[in-house]
């Protein structure tokens, strides 16, 4: 990443295309309330993307406002970590995406709080009390889906092996952005590590360390995702409701 | 749910959850979306105790013609607003 314009589409792309993602359980959680409470989530990361990528038009200084941010690029040009993109799988996948995603994201948007850049920590101040919950939500099911039955735990356990990889792309050194993503590592490891440890889960072993989200190399998953995100727009420009 | 500091609970609904802790959470989603609350109590179906529709006539009819029961007779002074 360099400078503030990168900065802030990273932490755009994230959120946006984490909503997206979440945004697909609607009408298929397991049970009703859980519907309601993915949409919920989905929903507070589409806020924090549309504060986001407007800032980040403006600090580009091109003309590009939030819906040619989100609807206009191609995947090569989306900063978003791979962890998001991932498929949903099964609901145990969701939810370990989700964990690690809000303990990346709570430290992150703290950290920015109290960042020199008012905008940002406006920004940061207003999502990290969505993340505490994202954080929340994302750990009483991992907790209960690992320390449940037999088959929940081996299901929680495959989910968490499954995407720990794409976790460590997320703290990639950056000492010159507002918040440099590497001191963010304990703090997420201290939090991820209580939640295994009241789920009777193993953390994996750290190996594999996929990466290239930053700068725009992405899993084929995102394609397919941006298709039907944009479709609309890219068929109607500018097309309201 | 309470909708403000100072006002009482209000029932406004009720949902499905497996136990106590979640049923918050679910409530929390379902009922605080347009910051209708600032605490919630959840209560399982099974504890509550409700006065049966053929009881009615029993229950509240003898109310109905106890006017005395209610503040109505006191001269309310002139300036004083909220009584």
């Amino acid at each position: 990443m360099i400078g503030p314009f990168d900065f802030a589409l990273a932490l755009g792309d994230d959120a946006l295309v984490a909503a997206q993602r979440l945004a697909e359980w609607t009408t298929r959680a397991p049970e009703m309330e859980e519907d309601i409470a993915l949409a919920n989530i989905a929903l507070d990361q589409l806020g924090a993307a549309r504060l986001l990528l407007s800032y980040a038009g403006e600090l580009e200084g091109a003309g590009r406002d939030e819906d040619a941010l989100a609807f206009l690029r191609d995947d090569r040009e989306f900063r978003n970590c791979l962890l998001v993109e991932l498929p949903n799988g099964d609901f145990a996948v969701t939810m370990a995406k989700l964990l690690f995603l809000a303990a990346y994201q709570l430290p992150l948007y703290t950290a920015l709080a109290g960042c020199a850049d008012e905008r940002l920590a406006a920004i940061g101040a207003k999502a990290r009390k969505e993340s505490a919950y994202h954080l929340d939500h994302a750990s009483t099911w991992v907790r209960r889906l690992g320390d449940g039955t037999e088959e929940s735990h081996r299901r929680m356990q495959a989910a968490v092996d499954q995407v720990w990889p794409y976790v460590h792309e997320l703290f990639a050194p950056d000492p010159a952005a507002p918040v440099d993503p590497a001191t963010l590592r304990a703090d997420f490891d201290a939090r991820v590590a209580a939640v295994l440890d009241e789920a009777t889960l193993t953390r994996p072993e750290s190996g594999w360390a996929p990466a290239g989200g930053r700068d725009g190399v992405h899993t084929e998953h995102l394609s397919f995702l941006l298709a039907e995100m944009q479709v609309l727009h890219r068929a109607h420009p500018g097309a309201r409701w | 749910m309470r909708a403000r500091r100072g006002l009482s609970h209000t029932h406004v609904g009720s949902l499905h959850a497996p136990d106590a802790e979640l049923a918050l959470r679910n409530a929390r989603d379902l009922y605080t979306r347009r910051q209708e609350g600032v605490s919630i109590w959840v209560v399982p179906a099974s504890a509550i105790t409700a006065s049966s529709p053929d009881e009615k006539d029993a229950f509240f009819d003898p109310a109905a013609d106890k006017v005395y029961r209610h503040p109505t007779f006191y001269d309310v002074p002139d300036g004083v607003a909220h009584l």
